[in-house]
């Protein structure tokens, strides 16, 4: 520890490329930090309270098929469930198709919908318009900021999956801590818009279980009393089903994890390049080090040191622009049907991954020039003419 | 006057181990690049190849996929009798009445399943799709649940191997036969009896779509025209060929994805060559004093930095290739959220895609190069031949 200021001189000696390598492995790292980060936010992130006691029902074969509404009787038997909803995806058009007029839009059953979401939060009397009024619709914050509605505000949405132009009064605005950008309107009206063939349908069933015990028997239980029926069910936690439309999307384990490990093993090439560089400059230095009496050990660790400092603040600096990075990406248009990413943060274990990652890269980089360093004779270094 | 590029070569090769090292740094982010170019690449060709100019695609107003779309029989037969229809050699109109519903399989790498697109035709939808071919078995018959499999679907879903069985609903289809279209959209869909289909699935009465064969482009655009026009109908048309067209968007978050990812790792890629570089300017300060002795001016000099940038930027260029060609051909899928289901197709990596990575990996060299060279021309003769 007593070598540390020689170390963090060293390291300052040749600014340019100190600050270069900082740099180059600083763009990488945050790279890797922004990809770890979607990793963490699909596949490992913990759901909330609320999420982890919903489950999702749709149709086996797939979800643009619908469900026959009087299932729900049936799953309402099942012990453990509380409360069943039917939500319908309505797909459809607001104004044109540009990217920030894209949001996600349900047909939803006012009664219910607060009952299994509890999470929403909503001022009691614009649900109450809400539940009286077949052509109000209701917004999360987030949606009527960004497009500026207001209360009372004609909302038209122009379908294509259920033909037709269907006109809404925003009667409410409710919070929704994941920050979704969704629209709900009644179901009711949806139906009524139909033919009575089309009628009773539902897109899926959205189940709200007693406890979370009771997850894994539930979505057994109504996926077996539906087996023999005509159409069947796929019963999936909410985030089961929130992936599903990622991994249809295409392999994304496998493309994320083939990025990560190209950027990590370019950010070691980086930083072998450098050191190497750097050490092949000061042989005749060890020599004089040595002379006066620094051990090999001390050499390997002040090289070893001056690596896994330069590459740590490189992981600084990576984690820095990785937020902002990372903060670029959940105000991404694309990412509103993601909910997944709509609160994409650098999280602590992704951080901590990458400065570990980071100093791992300057030890492994350095190691192999900080070992011949060590062991060159003091004649060979000082003869050296580099 | 200017150095010579020899110049330039031979100090790459002096210098191996940190030209390699920069130039495989900079091989890795263009085979990045190129990976997903490649990608990109497979999938619009492919879509591109699906769509016939002279096939019509009708659907009802309002829908822009086969999958939301409905169309009844009644509308199907006076779309029948519309100008510009091609006829077969019996007279009938060349039109094909389709059902598109979607089915879920799973295999070893998707226990979940993915979607796949099941669409039921009659004999005119197989006759209208000139380059479709059994490669295996033979076509489903009429009236039976029997269906024959893309050769994507039947390579990548044990399910839907030749003589499998596949549950629909509540009855299980006979897989009789393996059809394969070149490398066309269709090869990731399975074919089956239309009436036998919608008979099924409830839905005799109201299909999807129909597609139709025009008898040349000018008849295409007027019977598009005319279907529009028409009020009775009210139904949407177009050009089979933009139909897929416009699907090749399903590419793009994968695109955008990976073009944002290869260019933060340029901008790393461009700083490390700088350093190596700047390095190699301050190793051979002397170098750079005798050349300026020589007679050879500031300009050359910083050319000639400027020119081994870009050589050590082209080597991991042509190396970012050779790393991405073994890419070439593999099969991989990605979701079509214009059909709900995997569109199945083969990554290309193709000369003008090289060239994109080779021209990225030396705008990128290019950029590091250019503060280094600019660095050695300033250098005073005298202090830079003191310095050594």
């Amino acid at each position: 520890m007593r070598h540390l200021p020689l170390i963090l001189k060293n390291c300052w000696r040749n600014r340019r490329r100190t600050i270069l390598t900082v740099l180059s492995m600083g763009v990488s790292i945050c790279l890797l930090g922004v990809l770890l980060a979607i990793y963490h936010a699909l596949f490992a992130v913990q759901p909330t309270e609320w999420g982890a006691l919903r489950l999702v029902t749709r149709n086996r074969v797939s979800l643009t098929l619908p469900l026959p509404q009087g299932y729900r009787e049936k799953i309402e038997q099942v012990p453990g469930v509380k409360v069943v909803g039917i939500e319908q995806w309505f797909g459809g058009k607001y104004i044109d198709d540009r990217p920030e007029h894209m949001f996600a839009r349900f047909a939803a059953e006012p009664d219910k919908l607060f009952l299994y979401r509890g999470e929403l939060t909503i001022p009691e009397d614009q649900k109450r318009a809400f539940q009286q009024d077949r052509s109000a619709c209701i917004a999360s914050r987030s949606l009527a900021d960004k497009l500026g509605w207001k209360l009372g505000d004609r909302i038209t949405l122009i379908g294509d999956i259920f033909p037709g132009n269907f006109e809404f009064t925003l009667k409410g605005i409710f919070d929704d801590p994941t920050h979704f950008e969704a629209l709900y309107f009644s179901r009711e009206d949806l139906e009524q818009s139909m033919s009575p063939r089309r009628r009773g349908n539902a897109g899926t069933f959205d189940i709200l279980v007693d406890s979370k015990e009771d997850v894994p028997q539930v979505e057994k239980a109504v996926d077996d009393m539906f087996h023999n029926a005509p159409v069947q069910t796929k019963t999936e936690s909410e985030s089961a089903f929130f992936l599903s439309f990622v991994s249809f999307l295409g392999n994304i384990k496998l493309f994320l994890m083939s990025i990560c490990a190209a950027v990590t093993f370019t950010i070691l090439l980086v930083s072998a390049n450098t050191i190497a560089m750097s050490v092949r400059e000061r042989v005749r230095e060890v020599g004089v080090l040595k002379a006066l009496g620094y051990t090999r050990n001390i050499i390997l660790g002040l090289i070893l040191g001056e690596a896994t400092v330069i590459a740590t603040c490189g992981g600084v600096v990576g984690l820095l622009l990785a937020s902002g990075l990372a903060g670029a990406v959940r105000n991404m248009p694309g990412v509103n049907f993601f909910p997944q990413f709509k609160n994409l943060t650098i999280v602590p274990p992704v951080a901590a991954l990458c400065l570990l990652l980071a100093a791992c890269i300057g030890l492994a980089s350095s190691f192999i020039p900080a070992l011949g360093a060590s062991r060159i004779s003091i004649v060979d270094a000082l003869r050296s003419t580099e | 006057m200017a150095i010579p590029v020899a110049y330039n070569f031979r100090n790459l090769l002096v210098r191996k181990t940190t030209t390699v090292m920069t130039a495989l740094g900079i091989a890795l982010t263009v085979s990045v690049l190129l990976a997903i170019l490649a990608l990109v690449n497979g999938l619009n060709s492919s879509l591109h190849s699906t769509g016939n100019p002279l096939h019509v695609l009708v659907l009802r107003k309002g829908s822009t996929t086969e999958l939301v779309s409905n169309f009844t029989r009644a509308n199907f037969q006076v779309l029948k009798d519309k100008p510009g229809i091609a006829r077969d050699s019996s007279g009938q109109p060349l039109a094909s009445l389709e059902l598109v519903t979607i089915l879920n399989l799973a295999n070893a790498s998707n226990p979940d399943g993915q979607n796949i697109t099941l669409r039921g035709v009659t004999p005119a939808g197989i006759e209208l799709r000139e380059n479709l071919k059994i490669a295996q078995g033979r076509w489903f018959e009429p009236g039976k649940r029997e269906v024959t499999v893309g050769d994507s679907i039947a390579k990548d879903y044990p399910q839907a191997r030749l003589g499998s069985k596949l549950r629909l609903g509540s009855w299980d289809w006979d897989v009789v036969g393996v059809m394969s279209a070149g490398q066309s959209a269709t090869n990731s869909e399975i074919f089956a009896d239309l009436n036998q289909l919608s008979a099924d699935q409830n839905r005799s009465a109201v299909l999807s779509s129909a597609l139709v064969r025009t008898t040349d482009p000018v008849a295409a655009d007027a019977l598009i025209k005319n279907i529009e026009a028409d009020q009775q109908l009210n139904m949407t048309a177009m050009s089979e060929k933009t139909y897929y067209d416009n699907q090749t968007s399903s590419g793009a978050p994968v695109e955008f994805l990976g073009i944002f990812c290869s260019i933060i790792m340029a901008v790393g890629s461009a700083f490390a060559a700088m350093n190596t570089m700047y390095a190699a300017v301050a190793r051979r300060t002397a170098e750079i004093g005798t050349l300026r002795v020589l007679g050879f001016s500031r300009g050359s000099v910083l050319l000639s930095f400027f020119i081994e940038a870009v050589l050590l930027s082209l080597i991991g260029g042509l190396l970012g290739c050779i790393l991405v060609l073994p890419l070439n051909g593999i099969t991989t899928s990605i979701g079509n959220f214009a059909t709900f289901s995997q569109t199945a197709f083969n990554f290309k990596v193709t000369p003008a895609i090289m060239a994109q990575g080779v021209i990225f990996a030396i705008v990128l060299g290019a950029f590091g190069g250019l503060f280094p060279s600019f660095n050695a021309s300033r250098k005073e003769i005298v202090a830079a031949l003191r310095e050594a």
